[in-house]
C-alpha cells in the first residue's frame, strides 16, 4: 500500500516537474522574441543615431567614392512615390471594399471575389514588381517611378479593400434599416451613415497599408530604379529610400553604410510610428494585419465571441 | 426595394413631379455608385489575379517553349551559354522555408502559451506588441542588419563551434560541413524565422484564446497539469489554426526578398551543406533581373516568377481553407 503512494505521488511530481519544464520553456520563447527586437532595434538605434547628420537631407548623393552628400533625392523620391501609390491604392480600396461589405454580403459569388482579394494581400511583392516591369517599363524603354507607384498601389489595394470591408462589417446593421426606413438609396446610406460610421477604422488600415508599402524595396528595384540626381518627375527613374539602402549596404564605401544605418534609422522609425499611431486609433489592431488580413478574421472571432 | 415604396408613394400633389425627379435622379446615381465599385471589387477579385498569371505567362513564355518543365528539374543555371535550370533556386526557397518554418514553429506556440496562460495581465500588452513589432520592421532592414551584425556574428562565433562539434558525426555530419562564412542557409533561415514568428504567433494565440473555458477547465479538473491541458486539449482542439497561421506563415517567408537577397548568397547551386551559399527564387529575381541581357535570359527569371506566384497562391488557398473550417467549426458567423 506505501510503496503505491509512493507510486502515485512520484508520478505527479514528475508530472508536475514536466509541467514546469515545458512552461519555462515557453517563457524563455517569449524572451527570445523579445530579445531579437531589442538586438535589432538597438543596433538600429545606436549606429542610425552615429551617423544622422542634417547633411543627409538637404544634400543630394556625390559620385560614387566621393566621400560626403547626403540623401536627399531618395527621401523626396521615396514620398512622391508612396504618396502616388497611397492615392491609387487606397482609392481601389476602399472602392472594392465598400462594394465587398456593402453588395455582396450575401452573394456567394462577391464572398469569393473577397476571398481572392484576401489571397492576394500575400502575393510575393517581388513578382508585383516584375509585373509592373512587363506591362510598363519594358514598353516604355526605361525605368519609371510611376511603375513604382503603380507596383506599391497593387499590392496596397488588397490591404485597404480587405481592412475596409471588415471595418464596414462592424458597422450595426439597424443603422442601416433606419436609413432605409427614411427612404435613401444604399449610395445615400453608404456616404452618408456607414462610411461615416466606419471612417476610423478604414483610415486605420489606410495607415496600416502605407507602414505596409512604405517599408517596401522589391517592387522598387525593377520599376522606378534609382537615381544618383534629385528627381521630381514620376516619369522618369527616381530613388527611393529603401532600395538606396539595398544599393548602398551592397556597396564597398564606409561612408555608404554610414548613411545606410542613418536612413534606415529614420526609415524604420517612420513605419513603427505608423503602425503605433493605427494601434492607438483602434487598441487591437494587430501589427501583422496589413501583411495577412487572414490572420484578422480569427480576431473577430474571438471579440464576438467574448460578447456572447 | 424597401427603399422603391418609401419614396415612391403616389401623393397627387405639385410635390410628386420633384418626388419623381429626386427618385429618378438616386436611381441613376445609385447604378453608376454600384457599377464603379463593382468594377474594382471584380477587379481586385478576378482581373488582376488572373491578368497578373497570363502576363507572367506570356513573359515566360520563351523559356517555358525553350526548357518545358524540365526547368524545373535543370541543375544549371548558366546565362552565358543560355542554359537555364530552375532547380536550385526553387530547391533553396523551398529548403530556406523548411528551416525557418521549423525553428519559428515551436518558438511561437512557446510564445502563445506565454502570453495567454502565464504572463501577468498587465504584461500581455506588452508580449504581444513586442512580439508583433517584429512584422512591422521592413525586411530591407532584416536583410541589412542581418549583413552587417548577424552574419559576422554567425561567421566568428556559432558555425566554427557547430562545424567543429557536429562535422564529424555520422549520418548527419555533412549537414554541418562547410567554411564559416555566415552567407548560407543557416543564417538566413534564423533571420527569416525571426521575420515570421509575429505572424505565427499571432493566429496561435488568437486560436487558443478561443477555446471556451469550460473546456480547459474540465481538463484542471480531472487533475490535468498546466502543460498537460495545452500539449492534450488547447493545442490538438486549435490545430486547424495553428496550421492555417503555419500555411501563412510558409506564404510569408518565400516569398520574402531583401532579408533573403543579402544572407544567402546568390550561388546558383544547390547547396550541400547549411554552411553553403544558395540562390532562392526571390533572390535570382532581386539580383538578376536588371542585368538581364537576353530575352532568353529575362524570360527565364519570369519562369521562376511565375513558379513562385502559383506557389504562393495556393498555398494561401490552403491558408484561407483552413480558417475558413475553423470559423465554421466554431459556427461563427462574420457578423
Amino acid at each position: 500500500m506505501e510503496g503505491k503512494a509512493d507510486m502515485r505521488r512520484n508520478v505527479i511530481i514528475k508530472r508536475k516537474i514536466i509541467s514546469r519544464i515545458f512552461l519555462t520553456i515557453s517563457t524563455l520563447a517569449a524572451i527570445y522574441g523579445i530579445f531579437w527586437l531589442f538586438w535589432i532595434l538597438s543596433d538600429l538605434f545606436i549606429n542610425g543615431f552615429r551617423y544622422i547628420h542634417p547633411s543627409l537631407l538637404t544634400e543630394d548623393m556625390n559620385p560614387a567614392g566621393v566621400e560626403g552628400g547626403g540623401l536627399r533625392a531618395a527621401f523626396v523620391g521615396h514620398l512622391i512615390i508612396t504618396f502616388i501609390a497611397t492615392i491609387m491604392g487606397v482609392t481601389v480600396g476602399i472602392f472594392a471594399g465598400i462594394f465587398f461589405a456593402e453588395y455582396g454580403r450575401d452573394s456567394r459569388f462577391v464572398q469569393a471575389l473577397r476571398n481572392v482579394t484576401d489571397i492576394m494581400v500575400s502575393t510575393p511583392s517581388i513578382v508585383m514588381g516584375a509585373l509592373v516591369y512587363a506591362i510598363l517599363v519594358k514598353p516604355v524603354g526605361h525605368f519609371i517611378s510611376l511603375g513604382g507607384s503603380i507596383a506599391l498601389a497593387l499590392i496596397m489595394m488588397p490591404v485597404i479593400a480587405i481592412t475596409t470591408d471588415e471595418m464596414l462589417k462592424l458597422v450595426p446593421g439597424m443603422m442601416r434599416e433606419a436609413a432605409y426606413a427614411l427612404g435613401a438609396y444604399r449610395w445615400q446610406i453608404i456616404t452618408k451613415v456607414t462610411l461615416r460610421a466606419a471612417k476610423v477604422g478604414i483610415l486605420t488600415g489606410v495607415i496600416l497599408g502605407i507602414a505596409r508599402i512604405t517599408g517596401e524595396t522589391a517592387p522598387l528595384l525593377f520599376t522606378s530604379f534609382n537615381n544618383n540626381f534629385f528627381e521630381t518627375n514620376i516619369l522618369k527613374p527616381m530613388a527611393s529610400l529603401t532600395v538606396t539602402v539595398f544599393q548602398y549596404t551592397s556597396g564597398p564605401y564606409d561612408y555608404w553604410h554610414e548613411q545606410a544605418w542613418a536612413a534606415s534609422l529614420i526609415l524604420t522609425m517612420g513605419v513603427l510610428l505608423l503602425s503605433i499611431i493605427a494601434k492607438i486609433i483602434i487598441s487591437g489592431v494587430s501589427f501583422t494585419a496589413p501583411f495577412a488580413p487572414i490572420l484578422r478574421s480569427l480576431s473577430f472571432i474571438r471579440k464576438f465571441r467574448r460578447e456572447e | 426595394m424597401e427603399r422603391d415604396s418609401a419614396i415612391g408613394v403616389e401623393v397627387s400633389l405639385p410635390v410628386s413631379q420633384r418626388a419623381k425627379e429626386i427618385k429618378r435622379n438616386g436611381k441613376l446615381v445609385e447604378t453608376i455608385f454600384r457599377t464603379s465599385l463593382g468594377f474594382w471589387a471584380i477587379f481586385l477579385g478576378i482581373i488582376f489575379p488572373v491578368a497578373a498569371f497570363f502576363i507572367l505567362a506570356k513573359e515566360s513564355w520563351l523559356s517555358i517553349k525553350r526548357f518545358g518543365f524540365g526547368f524545373i528539374t535543370g541543375t544549371v543555371w548558366d546565362p552565358v551559354a543560355l542554359i537555364f535550370g530552375g532547380l536550385p533556386a526553387i530547391y533553396g526557397t523551398l529548403l530556406i522555408t523548411f528551416l525557418a518554418v521549423l525553428i519559428a514553429t515551436p518558438i511561437s506556440i512557446g510564445i502563445s502559451i506565454f502570453i495567454t496562460e502565464l504572463a501577468p495581465k498587465w504584461f500581455k500588452p506588452i508580449v504581444t506588441g513586442a512580439v508583433e513589432l517584429l512584422a512591422a520592421i521592413p525586411s530591407i532592414i532584416y536583410g541589412m542588419w542581418g549583413f552587417f551584425v548577424f552574419v559576422p556574428f554567425v561567421a566568428k562565433y556559432v558555425e566554427p563551434f557547430l562545424i567543429g562539434n557536429f562535422s564529424h558525426l555520422p549520418i548527419i555530419g555533412f549537414v554541418f560541413n562547410g567554411i564559416p562564412s555566415g552567407i548560407d542557409a543557416f543564417t538566413t533561415s534564423i533571420v527569416l524565422s525571426v521575420m515570421i514568428i509575429p505572424f505565427m504567433a499571432s493566429v496561435a494565440k488568437d486560436s487558443f484564446n478561443m477555446v471556451p473555458p469550460i473546456v480547459k477547465e474540465s481538463a484542471y479538473g480531472l487533475g490535468a497539469t498546466k502543460w498537460e491541458v495545452m500539449r492534450r486539449v488547447v493545442i490538438p482542439y486549435t490545430a486547424s489554426g495553428i496550421a492555417g497561421g503555419l500555411i501563412l506563415a510558409i506564404g510569408r517567408a518565400m516569398g520574402e526578398t531583401m532579408a533573403v537577397t543579402f544572407l544567402a548568397g546568390n550561388n546558383p547551386q544547390i547547396p550541400k551543406s547549411l554552411f553553403e551559399p544558395l540562390t532562392t527564387i526571390t533572390v535570382a529575381l532581386a539580383n538578376q533581373f536588371t542585368e538581364a541581357d537576353t530575352d532568353l535570359y529575362l524570360s527565364s527569371l519570369y519562369y521562376l516568377a511565375i513558379i513562385l506566384f502559383v506557389i504562393s497562391f495556393f498555398v494561401l488557398v490552403i491558408a484561407k481553407l483552413m480558417v475558413l473550417r475553423l470559423e465554421k467549426r466554431w459556427k461563427v458567423k462574420q457578423i
